[in-house]
């Protein structure tokens, strides 16, 4: 089964794909974006760039450290640098210039990490960004964004751009199916977005887990039980009165994530419950491991990301409302 | 506007202003009671060649002005003396100096981008600066621009892998406005590089990365002056000065004692100190 095949969703394209459609228009519309690439723009999707905008595209090499700090001098000279590569690449090797030559002063760059989660499928564990989110939390000056399906790509790509500032960006080479119609996506950095409404419990997502997600809704739909779902697409800032609502008004939250529940998404949402308004919660993502090589589906049912694990928790989230 | 400050003083002029950030890199590292004063007094002359031997292009008034030159002290550790070059030209009061490494003051123990006018970039973990150089230049390129970018390191700095991966791309974008000065001391701080991880061949090492080199003796300001003149020529390639120093140049107790890296002077030990700068 595909995922969001259960709610109705219609496939799309890869997000990668995506990603660098709206990329190549960012480029379009604002003359201060320049590209620095990793080698690696046949897999970021960022190749129609170069072929465009030769001049401000700049391949780097494989040499992440010099393309982060790199950026950081671009941004000074007042260009909107996009550092752009597989994220666990990236981040890993990169980290003490995205620290140094960007976080602590803040500056104005985009970091796009590809390939986010384990649905990278076959290249296997080494490959496959599960910590980026945590990563990228303890870089505290940057906001991070995760879209969700095409519509929120774009509308995600020209935020990142118009936002001041230093913003994490997660890309993914699988494809996500359309939570939203076509250029008719609300996207507010910061707020997330209520997709599915519902009393009884609310399922927080974002990424390829938001249309898990929706499949998720629509099999406890059959049992009676309504969820609301929301794309929290922003995980820094995070969105504290949508949360803050939801534990109000349906009782319980399970989280979804396509990362490592260690510093991921949903623990950092439960912060914000604990803060705010304490239910119960639960939390589907992946639990202290690495996974292997693999077809995408097949890695998210053996390592417990599927609509159905979110079904299970729901389950227990609803029992423990009392 | 305070580009005056820009024109060249004369040699002896030089010299007296370096004796002056060699005595302010004293106080106020021994005011704090911590930082590195000999890894600072080693680079003095290098950084009174740039600032005040009529180098670098720069508005103390405005200090994010496109066209200036950038410097950018990628050996973080010696920030006392950046300050210090920075308060004497005009950049910012010369008290401020004394608020180095205190609470609620801008005056970190490395420099923190734009917390104070005139830091280019965020340095203090090693092996940034020259990328961040780089970036500059490719930015001054788009923007068409002409200024330079200096970019001084230190020479157990050059250990770190990302100096050696913009020292790549630097030739490969044929940065000839991009010049590196090394501050080759010959000591990091457990001990000789030498022994504790040997950089030479160290001029053959930037070479073969395509650099033009020029070695000099990094504590005769005539002699910086005419090295970071004559690279200013160098066409296609990027230069690298490596400066031949005296760790903790000046003293000589601190000449004498490496330990001294990371490491205040104690009252006592700063009267001394303060006597032998005085009288040079």
């Amino acid at each position: 089964m595909q995922v969001g095949e259960k709610a109705g969703l219609k496939p799309a394209k890869p997000l990668r794909d995506v990603f660098g459609e709206a990329l190549l228009e960012l480029c379009r519309d604002n003359p201060r974006v320049v590209v620095l690439d990793g080698d690696l723009s046949n897999t970021t999707k960022t190749a129609a760039v170069r072929h465009e905008f030769p001049e401000r595209f700049f391949n780097i090499g494989l040499a992440e450290c010099n393309m982060v700090s790199i950026g950081a001098g671009l941004a000074d000279c007042g260009f909107i640098p996009f550092i752009t590569s597989m994220s666990a690449f990236l981040l890993c090797i990169a980290y003490d210039p995205l620290r140094i030559s960007i976080a602590i002063a803040g500056l104005n760059v985009k970091v796009v990490g590809s390939h986010g989660g384990i649905t990278l499928g076959k290249d296997g564990p080494t490959a496959m960004a599960i910590e980026d989110f945590a990563l990228m939390g303890g870089l505290p000056t940057f906001v991070i964004v995760v879209p969700s399906d095409p519509a929120s790509m774009h509308k995600a790509v020209h935020a990142t751009a118009e936002h001041v500032g230093p913003v994490y960006l997660r890309s993914s080479r699988t494809a996500m199916p359309h939570i939203y119609p076509e250029n008719h996506c609300p996207f507010e950095i910061g707020k997330a977005n209520v997709v599915r409404q519902g009393r009884d419990l609310t399922i927080i997502g974002c990424g390829l887990m938001v249309a898990a997600a929706l499949d998720a809704a629509a099999m406890l739909a059959e049992e009676g039980i309504e969820a609301r779902v929301l794309d929290m697409h922003t995980l820094r800032p995070m969105d504290t009165e949508a949360i803050a609502a939801a534990a109000r008004e349906t009782g319980t939250i399970v989280t979804a994530e396509e990362h490592l529940l260690h510093g991921g998404m949903g623990s950092n949402i439960a912060r914000v419950v604990a803060a705010t308004h304490p239910v119960p919660m639960h939390f589907v993502g992946l639990a202290n491991t690495y996974t292997e090589s693999g077809e995408p589906y097949a890695l998210l049912e053996k390592y417990g990301l599927t609509a159905q694990d979110i079904v299970v928790a729901a389950h227990e989230a609803v029992a423990a409302k009392g | 506007m305070r580009e005056m400050l820009t024109q060249a003083m004369d040699l002896q002029a030089l010299k007296e202003k370096a004796r002056s950030l060699r005595l302010d890199t004293l106080e106020i590292t021994t005011h704090a009671r911590s930082g590195h004063p000999s890894s600072c007094f080693s680079s003095v002359e290098m950084v009174t060649a740039l600032y005040f031997g009529g180098i670098l292009r720069y508005r103390s008034d405005d200090p994010h002005w496109p066209e200036r030159d950038r410097f950018i002290m990628s050996k973080g550790h010696a920030a006392p003396l950046l300050y210090a070059a920075l308060a004497h030209a005009g950049y910012f009061d010369r008290e401020e100096l004394w608020r180095l490494r205190q609470i609620n003051s801008p005056v970190e123990g490395h420099p923190v981008q734009d917390r104070l006018p005139g830091i280019e970039t965020t340095t203090g973990s090693l092996g940034k600066g020259l990328s961040v150089g780089l970036g500059h230049v490719l930015g001054g390129r788009l923007n068409k621009l002409n200024y330079r970018v200096y970019v001084l390191l230190g020479d157990g700095e050059c250990e770190e892998g990302q100096i050696w991966e913009a020292a790549m791309a630097a030739a490969h974008f044929k940065a000839d406005n991009l010049i590196a000065i090394v501050d080759y001391n010959k000591y990091q701080e457990t001990g000789p590089i030498s022994r504790e991880m040997a950089l030479e061949p160290f001029a053959e090492k930037w070479r073969a990365f395509g650099w033009h080199v020029e070695e000099v003796d990094g504590h005769d300001i005539q002699a910086l002056i005419e090295k970071l003149k004559a690279v200013q020529e160098v066409k296609g390639q990027p230069s690298v000065i490596i400066a031949h120093t005296i760790k903790g140049k000046g003293v000589s107790f601190v000449e004498a004692d490496y330990t001294f890296h990371g490491r205040a002077l104690t009252p006592e030990q700063a009267e001394r100190a303060r006597e032998e700068i005085l009288c040079k």
